[in-house]
């Protein structure tokens, strides 16, 4: 029969109608500005810059390696280093951005600055209502307002968060333990140093926790304690490829 | 009708529209079509040449759009041109990451793990189910259908774009694929979620189907008009649900097995007659097909890593060398030519869009009919404009 087949559309659009009054799942639409659905965790925008702690400045986990400003596409990142060093979260003296602007007019939010960022310093945000009416000054944004708290990130991406404060940890001890060995290490050279100089028991002192030389003495209160009995024999090594130095030749752990 | 006059000499004169002039009394009208015609999918611009209702010539005007992709691409990393790729096609973003990348790997000769394969098979059956309803519902919309079947298509569209967005972050510039597998691991709520998604689309095909498939309206529309010659289609290029739709057995998940595609089962539909209706058939059997490749993909994902472990992020150079990826993206041959000579950016970067080539056959199947079949016409083919002009 002609018409049979608009009929049978007719019926198909008629269930829709009729059941988007009894059916929750048929409503498929949100009232936008009153009603907001959930974001999903994975969901991006425009980057910002971590930091640590409470004080923005200080906390910025950025060094200015200047890596996302070669890979970013469409180039949109402008960072200048900084003339002066302040100590990173393991405590290294770094650079960090004195300028770090991020044009959001250009960001094509394709994250490429968060994948080759070294020091988790960049992530993605997913603020969405930016609207400005400033077209220019507006859609630039300068380091203060790209910084963000951890526990901002946190609350935008918790499981990545999470993740990535593990690895950070696990890297800071990493280089906690590290500074502690060659904090021992430069404490027994500098005790070798110093019970040679002292004109020689006739034995030098191997692999122990040190002669109580007064000598010895002084540079040990200053390092932390526990590490040389954690790790006895990396110190030990440690020292004797340092021993013809003499000298620590760089500061340590603190 | 008389020879067209179309060269004055003037340094101009190739983007003009031609002059004809009709045979016997009165003369030929020209209509410019576009380039902000509701029905052009963006900016594109038709010179149609009507004799009465009848179209005698039609040239197609594009390029408004031009966004200079592939001198972009080697001005860029090898890394930094994939989210580029993303807005060749934006209704296809995860099918171009993963020509792209399938090139690259093809230059590097990188592994991808079996993990990631699978992924990826997944996720290009999600976007050619959700290119191919969306496509649909435009074409029924530019019939004067406006809105219901579109909108049953996008509800649909929706629920998929969601699965996108949780996965990689963003909705249709996913930037999802890298060289060696993919970016983020989906864990297991992902997977369960796409599960729930599949297991409701046959419902939404039916449904589809019940709206459009038997209409009278529709029939009336599309049978019989503007049919491609499958020997026209085959010298053309012409790929995809187009040159399906002429007959020809061609579809590269079938040529050319790239990625896992030989372990699936599942059928290559064909029209008969190569006209409107066939081309729309087409693409509705091809999302049942898809359908199909879904269940059997989710069902035996394997765990393990998702990036190959020797896969570079940083300080990507391959070697001298080139190579070409394709595949049967929703729209047809997606591929990526690359010529690598050791530098960090490729030296020379070209893309074979499915959209552009088939739309060359636009004239040969616009001839002769009227020119309210033209829009029709024109929708059957499925283009994206930002694919056309890149």
């Amino acid at each position: 029969m002609l018409g049979e087949g608009i009929l049978k559309g007719l019926a198909e659009t008629a269930k829709n109608f009729a059941g988007s009054f009894v059916s929750k799942e048929r409503l498929t639409t949100v009232e936008y500005p009153e009603e907001r659905l959930p974001l999903p965790e994975a969901s991006r925008n425009f980057p910002f810059l971590v930091y640590d702690g409470p004080d923005w400045e200080k906390g910025l986990r950025c060094v200015a390696c200047q890596i996302c400003e070669k890979e970013c596409p469409p180039k949109c990142i402008y960072i200048e280093k900084s003339k002066d060093k302040k100590p990173d979260f393991v405590g290294k003296p770094q650079i960090y951005p004195a300028k770090f602007d991020i044009d959001i007019s250009v960001c094509m939010s394709c994250q490429i600055c968060v994948e080759v960022c070294p020091f988790e310093a960049i992530k993605m945000d997913n603020e969405f209502e930016l609207s400005t009416v400033d077209r220019f000054g507006g859609l630039l944004l300068d380091r203060q307002q790209l910084a963000k708290s951890n526990e901002y990130y946190h609350k935008v991406h918790p499981t990545e968060a999470t993740q990535v404060d593990a690895r950070l940890a696990e890297e800071k001890a990493k280089a906690e333990a590290k500074a502690k060995a060659d904090a021992a290490a430069k404490a027994k050279a500098a005790a070798d140093a110093a019970a040679k100089a002292a004109a020689a028991p006739p034995k030098a002192p191997e692999g122990g926790t040190g002669t109580p030389t007064s000598a010895a003495a002084k540079p040990r209160d200053t390092e932390p304690q526990p590490a040389a009995p954690t790790k006895p024999s990396d110190p030990a090594k440690a020292a004797s490829q340092s021993e013809p130095k003499g000298e620590p030749r760089k500061e340590g752990g603190d | 009708m008389k020879t067209p006059a179309t060269t004055s000499g003037h340094a101009l004169d190739w983007n003009r529209p031609p002059v004809f002039e009709a045979e016997g009394e009165g003369e030929l009208l020209e209509v410019s079509m576009g380039p902000h015609h509701p029905s052009t999918h963006g900016v594109f611009r038709m010179d149609v040449a009507l004799d009465g209702e009848r179209v005698v010539r039609l040239k197609p005007v594009f390029g408004y759009l031009h966004r200079n992709h592939e001198q972009l691409g080697q001005s860029q990393s090898y890394l930094g041109n994939m989210p580029y790729t993303d807005r060749l096609d934006y209704f296809c973003s995860m099918t171009n990451n993963w020509a792209y990348a399938l090139a690259v790997e093809k230059l590097v000769g990188q592994a991808v793990p079996e993990r990631a394969e699978y992924i990826r098979v997944i996720l290009a059956e999600l976007t050619r189910v959700q290119n191919h309803a969306s496509a649909i519902g435009f074409l029924i919309q530019e019939m004067g259908a406006s809105g219901t079947p579109l909108m049953y298509a996008f509800r649909e569209r929706e629920k998929i774009l969601d699965l996108f967005e949780s996965l990689s972050g963003s909705r249709m510039m996913c930037n999802y694929m890298r060289f060696g597998g993919c970016r983020v691991d989906p864990s297991p709520a992902w997977l369960d979620a796409t599960r729930k998604v599949v297991a409701g689309l046959p419902k939404f095909v039916d449904e589809f189907e019940a709206l459009l498939s038997s209409n009278e309206i529709l029939m009336a529309r599309t049978q019989g008009v503007g049919v491609l010659r499958p020997d026209l289609a085959v010298n053309a290029g012409i790929t995809g649900p187009m040159l399906r739709g002429s007959g020809v057995n061609y579809d590269i998940r079938k040529v050319d097995y790239y990625g896992i595609y030989d372990r699936f089962k599942f059928l290559v539909p064909l029209g008969d007659h190569g006209d409107v209706f066939d081309r729309y058939m087409v693409r509705v059997l091809e999302m049942r097909e898809s359908i199909g490749i879904l269940e059997q993909a989710l069902k035996e994902v394997p765990a393990g890593p998702i990036m190959d472990s020797k896969a570079k992020i940083r300080g990507f150079r391959p070697k001298p060398g080139e190579a070409y990826g394709r595949i049967e993206a929703p729209k047809g041959e997606l591929g990526f030519y690359l010529i690598s000579d050791g530098s960090p950016n490729p030296y020379r970067y070209r893309v074979r869009p499915p959209s552009l080539i088939n739309l060359t056959v636009l004239e040969d199947m616009c001839l002769g009919q009227n020119v309210a079949d033209v829009v029709l016409i024109f929708g059957s083919v499925d283009i994206v404009l930002g694919e056309v002009d890149r």
